[in-house]
């Protein structure tokens, strides 16, 4: 007899296994990555299986090398997957676009463009048929939303390194994508800036509510960004090994998250998965 | 103060980093460091020029009286005491007939410079007062369609600097035109960076000589039925590809070596190829191209010197074949001059490129 799975929450699979329009934005399925080496292959991911839902942001926590940072670029499309497939609204993931916007570990801003420019790069290629006006407008919404509305003209590289990610953060939401990839966007900043950097990513998400998957090492942070946090096991034959569920009410603030009395039962649970 | 600061945001962007102690001692208050700057700077590297007139005196001396000394004995062993008094006297007296041909002094080099300059002042008024007396002339043979005609005389110092200097352009435009193109292009592919890479190996280390002798075997045939300036043809083509390695070496190296991050970007935008190229790697491998050009231009002003003696090309390479060959009294010195004149314009040119590489390069790195 055949039975079908059904799953109010996520998967509404029919007797067929088609999908039908699900709540699921990004769908890894038993996801696979291997390096060939002299010595034999070396499986970095395996059975490696993730749903994330429309409008939630997602956390990514584990050791230096487990694979997180694999696992962000084969969903962006920067890496080919090995075995099993990523589906982005049902469609497979073949190479990378901008339905996935990246924030990147170092900025990556182009060095010899303005603020302005590194952000319409992105811009003229989503909305290539608005016109000039309308897409500096989106560019410059975004720098605004970001605090850099005295630089839109100033070089990258005369801007700080904050400064420079704050544009990497409007570059990446100005090209409206469905899914938004950071990887580890804010480990090279010192804590101040990183608080501020946290604090101005929210308040744009909060607004703007694209699907997120973030890398990060800094366990507060995954609490304070995440709806959940998802841990992941040591390499090699990395997967998943824990999810956590954050239950504080958006909007957020940190004096909230702090003082709410299931922090330090959240904060245990990771440290504990981490220590393991 | 705002016009100092200007002035050393200038001086700065040139590469003549050096002149600051001088601007900061005469902008504004002179500061106690300002004056120590000066006195290392300023002071020391013009002892140092100092130093080094004394020692090519003292050298040119040495070398005159050792020429003297053997012709002197040349003619006592030859001709006997009479005739070696004779010239013993003839030398004392400054004659210019009997003295020893060697290494000029700075004093001679000095005046040969101010002879030069000399000459040239006639030449270009002889030029002038030809070209008024032809003019008329000239006009009605342009009109009967004849060639006009030009003034066919010698040409002096200056003329060879400059014909020089438009050798070197065309070499280095041609250098430009076929290098960063092809740099590129290999640049961008591996499978052809790697087809070519022999052909770039091999003809990298050919000396200008064996350039010159095949660019000599394929326009001379080329140019058979024409009656076009083959020397100069020759000698520019030769200078264009025995240059052009540097920028096609450094233009590959930086179109192939972009930061992946800058990769990674274009491909998550999904940037056509133009666009990845004009926008991204272009822009971004742009300091090393003009390392490249810069390193091609200083080749160029060097073997250039070099092809113009060899091609019989006007210029100052053929003017210090020329005046070598004519052995007057002040032959050396006069090459003398020219070596010093080859060495300004080629530091000069030098400073130009950088002071480009400054400006378009986004890494604003002070050259050596």
């Amino acid at each position: 007899m055949k039975t079908a799975t059904i799953n109010t929450d996520t998967n509404i699979l029919s007797e067929n296994g088609i999908q039908f329009p699900s709540k699921v934005m990004l769908d890894l399925h038993n996801l696979k990555k291997v390096y060939p080496t002299p010595k034999g292959d070396y499986v970095v991911l395996e059975d490696l299986n993730l749903q994330i839902m429309k409008e939630e942001f997602v956390t990514i926590i584990g050791h230096s090398g487990c694979g997180k940072t694999t696992m962000l670029s084969m969903i962006a499309g920067l890496n080919p997957i090995s075995g099993g497939n990523i589906a982005v609204l049902g469609n497979p993931v073949k190479g990378p676009g901008p339905d996935r916007g990246v924030i990147f570990q170092a900025p990556s801003l182009m060095p010899w463009m303005t603020a302005l420019e590194n952000v319409l790069l992105g811009v003229n290629q989503v909305f290539p048929h608005a016109s000039k006006k309308e897409r500096k407008d989106i560019a410059k919404y975004y720098l605004h939303k970001v605090g850099l509305d005295g630089s839109f003209d100033k070089k990258a590289i005369a801007l700080s390194q904050g400064m420079q990610q704050r544009v990497g953060i409007a570059r990446a939401f100005a090209i409206k994508p469905k899914v938004l990839l950071l990887d580890e966007p804010f480990g090279m900043l010192d804590s101040l800036t990183r608080g501020e950097l946290q604090d101005i990513l929210i308040e744009i998400w909060n607004k703007e509510k694209i699907t997120a998957v973030m890398i990060t090492h800094d366990v507060d942070e995954a609490i304070f960004l995440a709806d959940r946090v998802v841990m992941m096991t040591s390499g090699p034959r990395a997967k998943i090994g824990d999810i956590l569920n954050i239950d504080f009410e958006r909007p957020r603030t940190r004096k909230s998250v702090l003082e709410h009395d299931d922090y330090y039962k959240y904060r245990k649970h990771l440290i504990e998965f981490l220590e393991h | 103060m705002k016009q100092s600061i200007t002035l050393n945001k200038i001086t700065q962007l040139m590469g003549f980093g050096f002149l600051k102690p001088i601007t900061a001692l005469f902008t504004g208050k002179p500061q106690k460091e300002d004056i120590v700057n000066f006195l290392k700077k300023i002071i020391v590297p013009l002892l140092s020029i100092l130093l080094f007139l004394g020692v090519w005196q003292g050298g040119s001396k040495a070398l005159f009286n050792k020429e003297a000394n053997f012709k002197i004995e040349k003619a006592l062993a030859d001709q006997g005491q009479a005739a070696a008094d004779e010239i013993r006297a003839c030398i004392a007296s400054g004659e210019i007939s009997c003295q020893p041909n060697t290494l000029p002094s700075p004093s001679q080099v000095w005046t040969s410079f101010k002879t030069l300059l000399e000459d040239h002042k006639v030449i270009s008024a002889d030029k002038l007062a030809f070209k008024e007396k032809t003019a008329v002339m000239n006009e009605k043979r342009i009109a009967a369609g004849k060639e006009p005609i030009t003034y066919t005389g010698r040409p002096s110092f200056v003329d060879q600097i400059f014909t020089s200097l438009k050798t070197v352009f065309a070499g280095f435009l041609l250098a430009l035109v076929i290098a960063v193109p092809i740099g590129v292009v290999i640049g961008l592919s591996t499978t052809l960076r790697s087809s070519f890479n022999w052909l770039i190996q091999i003809f990298k280390p050919v000396s200008p000589v064996v350039w010159l002798l095949l660019v000599f075997m394929i326009v001379k045939t080329l140019t058979k039925d024409s009656n076009s300036d083959s020397a100069f043809i020759i000698s520019f083509i030769s200078v264009g590809l025995c240059s052009m390695w540097a920028t096609l070496v450094n233009t590959a190296m930086g179109v192939s070596s972009v930061d992946k991050d800058y990769i990674n970007v274009a491909k998550v935008l999904k940037l056509g190829p133009m666009q990845k190229v004009f926008k991204v790697i272009l822009p971004s491998s742009l300091p090393l191209i003009f390392t490249g050009l810069r390193i091609t231009l200083s080749v160029a002003w060097m073997v250039l010197i070099a092809i113009e003696l060899l091609a019989q090309s006007p210029g100052l390479g053929s003017f210090v074949w020329e005046e070598f060959q004519n052995g007057a009294i002040d032959s050396n010195s006069k090459i003398i001059v020219a070596m010093f004149i080859i060495g300004i314009i080629g530091f000069l040119l030098d400073r130009i490129m950088l002071t480009i590489q400054n400006m378009v390069s986004f890494n604003k790195n002070e050259g050596v």
